[in-house]
């Protein structure tokens, strides 16, 4: 693999991927005033994680993600976003009403829409990885 | 008539992309080369749903003073979502792909074909 | 310029590149998407199609090989059934609504009372996110969960974890 070896582009991800991961999380927390969320914030995450692994092998992108963990994360983020729904439930509320999740029901909305942006970015972003790791170690 | 022509170009281009979408499936007998078909497909949809949103005038839909005319918002979330469903479900059909790939050797439709009928 | 990716999509034999033309054509409908002043679809394409999905092509085409050769066969059936399509679709647009019309029919029903509304009811600015993450939650779980089957059909399908098991194929 050539491109492993291609100087320009190791030095060039060692700037790119600290500040492609810095963009995700301004993506994931700041979706309610500009355009952004959970769906997108994911998918930059996952991909400077396949950058990582496509530069370094996968190999040492495992080291750090490894795919137990990511499928392990698919899983909470789900959990995430269902035990919010039920949260609302147990306060008062129906399935998923956030009005009910803080003191008045503006502030409830603001945690309900901050904490299903969470579960769904955790989750778009490490199916996106562990789909990513299952094609690179695939053997014939 | 040209007046129609012109209002409606949002669906002429989106017909035209669903209509290439369409032969590159039916046509070509490559496996990887029919999912990019059915890529090309599914961005026509979404061409279509969010011009349909789109509003003479408007802005993207976020709320701040002085913006009082808006894009729909309903197909952007409808799309947004479809449009990462869409990669997962890429991923399924490559994963099939390469499925195919490992029991025939070939991810070609005719070719498989063949050796199917060999076997028979 | 959509059109013509498209058609140089078609047209192109080598594989690989067909795969790149794939990720051109998604950041050209990205652009096209900020025209049409979905920012937050734009962002996701972008990312997405462009990004992820080339990737994941150029993944799988790295095990199936790319030097499959683009053999066709015969062009006049299914372009009489593409022909056929697209003059029924080209039909039905005489019903539409004009190209940005204020009154058309999607933008009466319940767009204005998100628009209106949402500003007080969830009070945060960008309406697709209170959208997606308030009035729809129910839809984005299922999509979430889409996603999430997704994922575990791949792993099923490529069989990741099959030294875990002693029973494997």
């Amino acid at each position: 693999m050539s491109i492993r070896r291609n100087p320009v582009l190791r030095e060039s991800s060692h700037l790119l991927i600290p500040a492609i991961l810095l963009f995700a999380l301004y993506v994931q927390f700041h979706g309610d005033y500009g355009p952004g969320g959970g769906f997108q914030a994911g998918v930059i995450f996952a991909s400077a994680i396949i950058l990582y692994a496509l530069l370094h092998g996968t190999r040492r992108a495992e080291k750090i993600i490894p795919l137990k963990l990511a499928r392990t994360f698919a899983a909470l983020g789900i959990l995430i976003y269902s035990f919010t729904g039920i949260l609302g439930i147990i306060l008062g509320g129906n399935f998923l009403n956030y009005n009910v999740l803080a003191h008045d029901p503006i502030h409830g909305q603001h945690w309900g829409i901050l904490l299903i942006e969470l579960g769904v970015g955790i989750t778009v972003g490490s199916v996106i990885i562990s789909i990513f790791y299952a094609f690179a170690k695939f053997k014939k | 008539m040209i007046d129609y022509l012109i209002n409606h170009y949002n669906y002429w281009v989106s017909i035209l992309l669903m209509m290439a979408g369409l032969y590159i499936v039916i046509d070509h007998t490559n496996l990887i080369k029919k999912l990019i078909g059915l890529n090309i497909f599914q961005t026509s949809v979404f061409i279509l749903f969010i011009s349909m949103g789109k509003v003479d005038g408007g802005t993207a839909p976020i709320l701040e003073q002085g913006y009082s005319s808006f894009s729909n918002p309903l197909p952007h979330v409808l799309i947004l979502t479809a449009i990462v469903v869409s990669v997962a479900t890429t991923a399924v059909g490559l994963a099939l792909v390469v499925n195919i790939n490992r029991c025939f050797q070939s991810i070609d439709e005719q070719e498989i074909e063949k050796i199917e009928l060999e076997e028979e | 310029m959509l059109a013509i990716t498209a058609i140089a999509i078609i047209a192109m034999r080598n594989i690989l590149s067909v795969v790149m033309l794939g990720g051109i054509y998604s950041l050209i409908s990205a652009t096209l998407f900020v025209v049409l002043d979905a920012v937050d679809v734009a962002f996701t394409e972008a990312a997405v199609g462009a990004g992820i999905s080339t990737v994941l092509f150029l993944s799988a085409l790295a095990i199936t090989g790319k030097h499959q050769a683009l053999t066709r066969k015969n062009h006049i059936a299914p372009l009489f059934v593409v022909l056929v399509t697209g003059a029924g679709l080209i039909y039905s647009t005489s019903d539409m609504p004009a190209f940005g019309d204020p009154q058309a029919p999607i933008h009466t029903h319940v767009a204005p009372r998100y628009i209106e509304q949402s500003g007080q009811e969830i009070g945060i600015p960008n309406i697709v996110t209170s959208v997606l993450a308030s009035y729809r939650s129910f839809d984005t779980l299922g999509e979430v969960v889409v996603v999430f089957t997704a994922l575990i059909a791949v792993l099923l399908l490529l069989g990741i974890n099959r030294g875990s098991r002693r029973d494997d194929l």
